[in-house]
Parts: structure tokens; sequence; C-alpha cells
């Protein structure tokens, strides 16, 4: 076990899955001088610039050429630098990367991973600060994965390499320096598996990605007072861990959904009516759900916080569930 | 035609024949609309032959080929098998795409042919990316991607080409510019001088032809592509033809006068191959015969693509992705 960041875990998983495989390459913008954050560090230098390689502004042409790529045997790594520039290249993702296998019958697939890094940072405003997961959920023919701790990071991104279909690789730009310990040697996180952050019976928090930690950090305070919060991480959103959720809601009776994304339409309206559907009779408390208001990020941090779901609100969210039902 | 009778009967009459079957083939699909057999829009290439013969003749079977919304013919002068698409586009089972796909998505990886695109020049990026992964392994193939004059107004026009010289790819761009972008005259709608103009200005040789003669587009395809396999990066071809049909099959394009439509037919690719073949001593009645040919044999396969059944239904949740299987509840 080694203690390393979130970021060079990324980058660790990208070196060990471009020694494993030849077809494995990068293409982005800046990518030769280490990447906007620095995930691909030295990385032109140890495996040159064809496969770590440096590409205009032009994002619809990055997706795009990358899809072209994976059709031609290649499995590329795509950089987007943050996850808004890649609504740039929204057609080459949701009509050509998605849709190719299907819409031509299965004749080919289109191996690639898309990593797009999402999230509020600091004063980064409208921008630079989104998370658009459930864009991407949406949209049949993807994988969406969502790592949220430096082992995940490594994991995740070394199964996605290994998806033959398109992933979107959703990483939280706060959580870059974020530090953990890495296994040494082969480490792969299976798509699709939830991890089970903290273990609980009164209620069951399902999250992802940046959430995850202030999610763990309102558990423990709450624990302090005798309630003891079962926190999901999903990792996965598509396909997510349905059997994981599920169990746990029938274990607790109780759901709180906490993301940071813009609660309307979010991710985590899926959840909750797919826990509805499924368990409504088992519930002892309505779904509540958690997410940004309906506003753009500001820059200003007075104005940026309002788009903040702080730990209080997941603290107050889950003293309602668990309160006693008030008397008829 | 000064070089007439040096004209290669074989080759041309090879030409001459793949004319006549895209034209038939395209006859026949129309008819078959109006049958009610052909479920979804059509876009006929009849009147711009040429290209697609005349740069898919020089296009070797290990190359790729990416191509339009208006792609029947391009499809077919790669290789691909008529029947299988003409059921697709019945959207019976046994088409290309196994009635996935029809008209407008149909693709056939077994001959380079990478696909038709739903979406004007989406294409391009992805046929620069694959002269890419080309180019990374080394590869001898080259990738021919045909657009429309309508898609040079899209960024990834520019995108694509500024990226295909910069990393000097295999590429050959052909713009099949039959003066329409969809109902309106790309001309009203486009600034400056053109494809070729725009090709030029990020360093990638243009050439302009007359899209109607297939002699001249041959010629200039495979120049082109002499120096594309000779590694000096992509090359541009403008081709300039014309749409005898409407946008889509049931488009009467009222918008052009009949007249412009009259003479344009008088300036058929077709029969201006077949008159220089006759100049070079290829007998009348076999000019005849290969046209008959073709209807015969693209009148045969869609009777046969009508008695083809209807896909397996559960194949709607078949080839999405490997995981979070659909036929699944919610998922």
């Amino acid at each position: 076990m080694a203690t390393d960041t979130y970021l060079n875990a990324g980058r660790r998983a990208v070196i060990e899955e471009m020694q494993r495989d030849r077809a494995v390459w990068a293409l982005g913008e800046d990518l030769g001088r280490g990447g906007v954050f620095g995930q691909y560090r030295d990385l032109q230098g140890m495996f040159g610039a064809d496969r770590i390689a440096d590409t205009p502004i032009s994002e619809a042409c990055i997706m795009g050429a990358a899809v072209g790529a994976a059709m031609t045997g290649t499995r590329p790594i795509v950089e987007m630098r943050f996850s808004d520039f890649a609504l740039c290249a929204i057609d080459e993702l949701v009509n050509q990367a998605a849709k190719a296998r299907f819409m031509f019958g299965g004749q080919m697939r289109v191996p690639m991973v898309v990593r797009e890094p999402i999230g509020m940072w600091r004063s980064s405003a409208a921008q630079h600060s989104q998370s658009l997961e459930s864009w991407y959920t949406h949209i049949p023919g993807l994988v969406v994965v969502a790592p949220a701790t430096p082992a995940d990071n490594l994991g995740l991104l070394k199964s996605a390499i290994r998806n033959d279909d398109p992933v979107v690789y959703l990483e939280h730009k706060n959580l870059w320096g974020l530090e953990g310990e890495l296994p040494d040697g082969e480490h792969l996180v299976p798509l699709g598996k939830a991890d089970i952050a903290r273990h609980g019976d009164a209620v069951t928090i399902v999250t992802w990605s940046g959430m995850r930690h202030a999610c763990l950090r309102a558990a423990e305070a709450l624990a302090t007072a005798g309630i003891e919060a079962e926190v999901i991480d999903l990792r996965t959103l598509w396909p997510w861990d349905r059997e994981t959720v599920f169990n746990s809601v029938r274990r607790t009776g109780r759901l709180l959904v906490v993301q940071e994304a813009v609660s309307v339409s979010g991710f985590g309206a899926e959840i909750a009516a797919s826990v509805a559907e499924a368990l409504h009779h088992e519930l002892k408390a309505p779904i509540r759900r958690l997410g940004a208001p309906r506003i753009p990020v500001a820059y200003a941090p007075a104005l940026e916080d309002r788009a903040r779901v702080g730990d209080a609100a997941i603290i107050d969210a889950v003293r309602g569930l668990v309160a006693p039902c008030p008397a008829n | 035609m000064d070089n007439a009778h040096n004209l290669d009967r074989k080759r041309f009459g090879a030409v001459f024949a793949l004319m006549h079957r895209i034209r038939a083939f395209e006859e026949a699909a129309i008819a078959a609309q109006k049958e009610g057999l052909v479920l979804g829009a059509i876009h006929p290439s009849i009147g711009q032959e040429a290209v697609a013969a005349g740069v898919c003749c020089n296009l070797q079977s290990a190359d790729l080929l990416l191509s339009t919304h208006r792609g029947h013919g391009h499809t077919l002068a790669k290789g691909a098998d008529p029947l299988a698409m003409m059921r697709e586009l019945f959207g019976r089972a046994g088409g290309t795409c196994g009635g996935k796909g029809g008209s407008m998505h149909i693709a056939d990886f077994g001959v380079g042919m990478l696909g038709a695109n739903g979406v004007v020049g989406a294409n391009i990026p992805i046929a620069t990316g694959a002269a890419h992964g080309l180019k990374l392994q080394g590869s001898k193939q080259i990738v021919a991607c045909i657009f429309g004059d309508g898609a040079i107004n899209r960024g990834p026009f520019l995108e694509g080409l500024n990226w295909a010289r910069v990393f000097d790819l295999p590429v050959l761009f052909v713009c099949e510019d039959n003066g329409f972008s969809a109902t309106t005259r790309t001309r009203d709608m486009t600034a400056g001088a053109g494809a070729a103009a725009r090709a030029q200005s990020l360093g990638i040789p243009a050439v302009e032809v007359d899209g109607n003669d297939v002699l001249a587009v041959d010629a200039a395809t495979r120049t082109a592509i002499d120096d594309i396999r000779a590694g000096k990066g992509p090359v541009l071809l403008h081709c300039r033809t014309y749409r005898i049909t409407g946008h889509t099959a049931v488009d009467p394009a009222l918008y052009r006068p009949a007249d412009e439509v009259e003479a344009q037919r008088g300036n058929c690719p077709i029969a201006r191959l077949g008159a220089a073949l006759a100049m070079a001593g290829m007998e009348p009645d076999a000019l005849a015969a290969t046209a008959q040919q073709a209807v015969e044999e693209m009148t045969a396969i869609a009777a046969k693509a009508r008695d083809t059944d209807w896909p397996d239904p559960m194949a709607a949740f078949s080839d999405v992705q490997d995981m979070g299987d659909p036929r699944e509840r919610a998922f």
C-alpha cells in the first residue's frame, strides 16, 4: 500500500493500461505539458507524442476523431479538460460514439474513455463547474463513471479503459489533491458496483463523486447523536448498482439521495423513482433528495456557496427522515 | 474528348456498369418507397453517380470510406451487397445493419464502409480519426470521406481539415457539391470561394473537377490518392455535380426552375461516359445491355427484399452496450 493522490491514481491507471496494451493512447489539449491539471505529467516523455497526443482546441474533432480511431482498432482516452467543454462535442459523443454500435447493427464497437473533470472547485463560475452526469445516464450506449477516492480512480479508470463501449469518466476537480491508499499491483474496480462507504441501519444515503466525502462527514456527526447512516457511493452511475441500494433501503426503510448537480432532473431523481417504484411498501419515510438549486454556479464565494450542498443540509435532511412521524 | 480512343474500355466499362447499378438501385428504392416498402426518408443520388464511382474505383478493398445521408451510391461503389442494402431500406432482417439503421446509417465494415451519417459533416472528424488510428498502427490504408457542399459550413469541416493537415493524415476529403444545402442553394449561404479555397487556406492541396465527368473525377482521385499513399497528407477534391431529385425522394424541389433541372438531365454523367465508351469503340448494344442488366438486377433485389422477414423484435435490445442489459426492468 502506498499513499497517493486522486490525480496520481488516475495517472497511474493510464500508465499501467498504456504499458499493458499498445492500442491505448490519449488525445487532448496540452497533454504534452501534463494536461490542464497535471494528470498526464511526464507521460509524453514515457510514451511519445504519438500516444500522448497534443491536439488543437477542437473538441468536436477530438471526440469525433476518437470515434474513428476506435473504429479502426485503437482504444483512445479522450481528455476534455473540463466537462463543460465537452458540450462542444455532444454530437460526436451522443449521436456518434454512443449510437454507432447499435445503429450499424453491432458490426463494431467504440472502445473509448472520455475523461471530463466535473464539479465545483473554487470561483470557477458557470462554465467550469458543472456536474452534468444525468445528461449522459440518459443516453443509451454510454457507461457513466464518477470516482470519489484515489483507489477508485485507479481501479475504475483501468476498468473503463478495458471496456469495449464508450465510457464517460467524470473525475471531480476538487478531489485532485485528495490522498488515500492505493493498493500495490493490479487494482481493478468493476464497473457497475457501488461501494458501501459506511455501514449503518438508520438511513441509507446514496451519493457519488465529491459528495461522498460530505456525506461521510455528515454521517460521523450524526453518529455522535446516535444516528447511524449507511453511505453508498455508487461509483458507476450507468449501470448503477440497484441491488446494493435496494438491499440497504430494505434494511433502513429510509433513503436520502445527495448530489452536487442541480437537483431538477438530476440522476438522484432516477434513484428516488426507482426505489419508490420497487420498495414503496417498505419505506418508513418519504424519499428525500438533496442537490443544487436550479441556478448557474456563480463566481463570488458568497454566491457560489448557494449552489453547494453543505454538510449541515445533509444532517438536517437525515434528522428529518429519522424523526418520528407527527401524530395524526 | 481527345483521349477517348485511348480509354481503358475494361476499366471504364466496369465503372459504367457501376454507375448504372447505382442509378438502378436508387430508382428501385424510389419505386419501393411509393409502394410503402421503404419506411423512412431516402436521399437519392441520381445524377451524382460519377462522384461515387470515380472516387471509389480508386480505393483498394482495405481502404476505408465514410459517407453521408445521401450514401447509397458510395456504399455500392465500395462493394456492399445491394440486397442487404435494400433490406436495410425496407427495415428487414438481413439488412446491412439488421434493420437498425435504415438508409441514413448504412455501414458495411466488411467492405471498409464505415458508415453513412444522418448528421451533416459529422463524418469528417470520424474519418480524420480513422486515418489517425491507421497511421498510429503503421497501416498503409487510406480513408476517403465524402460530404456535401452544405457540410463546409459546419464547424467540424474546419476542425477535421485542420487536424488532418496538422497530423499529415492519409485522408481524401471529397466535397460532393450538388449545389443544395437540403432545399437552399449553398452559394447563397456560403461566404468566400468555397470548399477548395477553404482547404487551401489550411495548406491542404485542393482540386476542383467536373463531378459529372467520371473520367475527370477518376483522374483527379488517382493523382490525389497517389500523393496520399506517398505520405504527403490530406487532399481535398471538390466535385461539382447536380442532384436530379429533390432533397428526399418525396421532395418535389419546386424551389428550382424546371428548365434548370432539364438542362442538368442533359448533362447526365452516365450518358457522358456512355458516349466516351462509344467513341472508344464499345458497341451500342453492349452499352444498352449494361443498363438493362442493372435495372434487372435491382428490380430482382427489390422483389427479394420485399419477401424477407422482419427482424426479431428483441433485436431492438441488442448491440446497445455490454453493461446494463436494457431487457431488465428499468434498464
